[in-house]
């Protein structure tokens, strides 16, 4: 799908066509985004909305505040729950999966810490 | 889990922290600033329009420009000041005055400054309305960053709930951005934000619902549409409703301190609604009842850019200077220009409310 | 609260006020080059209209708060407050421009910036549509994307017309 990107701006200049494109996987999907980039801003391009289920109601949540402070856009990223999705860069291989509930926080030893 | 130590820690990197920090630099302070987003520069970065107030202030010049100036300052303290992006605060122990912070979302480590200043900015409030927690749903500094930072499309169709003066400008740039704004959405009878932002958008026909609130967002997984009410001067509900057709619903409605760390700090708090919410108490200097933290910027109460940069400048200067740095005289002759800049910036009769919330929070000198 | 109160608290000029004042009819049927109306009626801490002014016409604020005040005898119709102006409040009218017609200096800043000849709708306060014409000029005085668009309408549109768009 291509990216819903502005492309001509009245006072910015974007210039994503000089930004490093990577690639990743939403629910085993392949997209791509920018590299260093919030993963939220790339799934909000390419047209993904839903990030997360809620624990009790399941109910759908996305993007709310975009400065890491309400929790909505929590995803499991590479493993990881309750990624700020919103904030957090993107990387080229990373694994972002709908988060659904609470999400397990991995141990040290499962970090390999 | 490492421990790090710095003489003045700045938590958050907005134009109150960045303030904050360049000015302790100047003094001679050694600086650590945290932000939890990947660029600095806070909501500044995001702000297309040319700024109001006076030169002294850059009017004329946009937001994101402004924030270049400080960032050039930044880059002429380099030695002074280090910088930790994507670095989140997570907690205040006042047992030993350690801040835990997180790089990313699973690496931690403990910092132990000497004096801190809290300039962690707001959040966008919501009201309740039923599916008000649908994807699609969005705060208006988020739509913001989609747009003016990243360059991403918002959507197609946007309501705009709330004509303050974040509201109105948003929308402008939703136009701006290419987006279609289908109407903004006002519970008062009047716009709150200036007349002339609401002109602006009035011209290029985006209806403005005075005395109207949001009842509903329509939709099963996101957005699809939302019901609006007309409300009756004494705001009885059961007015005329209308449909409208939308897949963003963009909340204008209003931002609260982000006082986390105040709390765990214990420092004293009070609910102002002109400041809107809980923040801190400040003495002059904006130290709060804490004598090792200050604040400054929305944290403090929420208000304006202008206003954040002048609080971080001062709460730059009572942090180093209780750090020891910079002459007495230095000082005292810093103070007062701040402190009278601050007052234009609030003299007039929109800055009402501020000085009077402003005063509600403040204490003449805290008692040791 | 009338119908007319109503209106204006939505962002809509219903008559002349302080800071919303037209131009002296006489002086105005008769400057080349126009004279400049600034729709400006909210005690506001701004003043870049008066500080970029190059000859005084919107005269000095002696309170950051006032609202403008114009010395019609100054101002030279030149537009730099119309792209100043972070309200995008400032106009430019003259009404030498034609017979029938007068020449309106606007501020724009979306896309697509219009080009000289292109047709444009001209839109009044509420965003509906008056009128058609090509564009006479584009510039851009400050060269910070703020662009003034001179478009030639009926007179009796000068105190209608106060947007344009790309058709």
């Amino acid at each position: 799908m291509a990216m819903r990107l502005i492309q001509e701006h009245p006072i910015l200049d974007f210039e994503h066509g000089k930004k490093k494109k990577v690639r990743f996987t939403f629910d085993g999907t392949e997209m791509e985004g920018f590299e260093g980039e919030p993963i939220a801003m790339a799934l909000h391009a390419g047209g993904v909305r839903i990030y997360r289920e809620t624990p009790e109601m399941k109910r759908p949540r996305g993007f709310f505040c975009a400065i890491g402070k309400c929790s909505s856009c929590f995803m499991v990223v590479d493993g990881v729950p309750n990624v700020r999705t919103c904030i957090i860069p993107l990387r080229e291989g990373m694994s972002v999966e709908t988060q659904r509930g609470r999400g397990e926080v991995r141990s040290e030893e499962e970090r390999g810490v | 889990m490492s421990v790090r130590t710095t003489e003045i820690l700045v938590i958050g990197g907005g134009p109150a922290g960045l303030s904050a920090a360049i000015e302790a630099a100047t003094l001679g302070a050694q600086v650590t600033v945290v932000d939890s987003d990947l660029k600095l520069g806070g909501q500044l970065i995001k702000q297309t329009h040319k700024f109001f107030g006076s030169k002294d202030e850059y009017a004329g010049t946009r937001g994101y420009k402004i924030a270049d100036i400080l960032f050039d300052d930044l880059r002429k303290n380099a030695d002074r000041i280090e910088i930790l992006s994507d670095c989140t605060a997570t907690g205040y122990y006042p047992e030993d005055g350690t801040v835990t912070c997180m790089i990313g979302e699973e690496s931690y480590f403990r910092m132990q400054p000497k004096k801190i200043v809290v300039a962690t900015g707001a959040q966008e409030r919501l009201i309740p309305f039923p599916g008000n927690d649908l994807p699609g749903v969005y705060g208006a500094g988020a739509v913001q960053t989609l747009m003016n930072v990243y360059g991403v499309t918002p959507g197609d169709r946007v309501l705009m709930v709330g004509a303050g003066n974040i509201g109105l400008i948003v929308s402008y740039q939703l136009l701006q951005a290419g987006v279609q704004v289908c109407g903004v959405v006002e519970f008062m009878p009047k716009v709150g934000g200036y007349w002339v932002h609401a002109a602006k958008i009035r011209r290029l026909g985006v209806p403005i619902y005075l005395q109207h609130t949001i009842v509903e967002a329509l939709g099963e997984r996101t957005v699809t549409g939302a019901i609006i009410e007309n409300l009756a001067p004494d705001c009885t509900p059961g007015g005329k409703r209308t449909t409208i057709d939308c897949d963003i619903i963009c909340m204008a409605v209003g931002l609260a301190p982000t006082c986390e760390l105040l709390w765990q700090a214990g420092c004293d708090m009070k609910f102002i609604p002109q400041l809107c919410g809980h923040v801190a108490l400040r003495d002059p200097s904006m130290r709060t009842s804490h004598p090792d933290i200050w604040i400054a910027g929305d944290a403090a109460g929420i208000e304006e850019a202008s206003s954040a940069m002048v609080e971080g400048r001062i709460a730059g200067l009572g942090a180093a200077g209780a750090c020891g740095h910079g002459t007495p005289e230095e000082r005292k002759e810093r103070f007062a220009h701040y402190s009278e800049r601050l007052a234009d910036l609030r003299a007039g009769e929109v800055g009402e409310k501020i000085r009077i919330g402003v005063s509600a929070a403040g204490v003449q000198k805290w008692e040791e | 609260m009338t119908d007319n109160e109503k209106t204006f608290n939505s962002g809509i000029l219903t008559d002349e006020r302080p800071g919303a004042v037209l131009p002296p009819k006489e002086l105005w049927e008769t400057k080349k080059n126009g004279l400049v109306l600034i729709e400006c009626p909210q005690r506001i801490p701004c003043n870049p209209c008066a500080t970029s002014c190059p000859t005084g016409a919107v005269i000095p604020f002696e309170d950051i708060n006032d609202t403008p005040r114009i010395d019609y005898s100054k101002c030279t119709g030149c537009a730099m407050c119309v792209a100043k102006c972070p309200g995008l409040a400032c106009f430019v009218a003259d009404l030498t421009w034609g017979d029938k017609e007068a020449l309106l200096k606007l501020p724009y800043e979306t896309l697509p910036v219009p080009k000289k000849g292109q047709t444009v709708a001209c839109l009044n306060r509420q965003g509906d549509e008056v009128h058609r014409t090509q564009v006479v000029n584009v510039a851009q005085p400050w060269k910070d994307r703020t662009y003034v668009v001179s478009v030639a309408v009926p007179k009796e549109l000068v105190l209608e017309v106060r947007a344009v768009k790309v058709v």
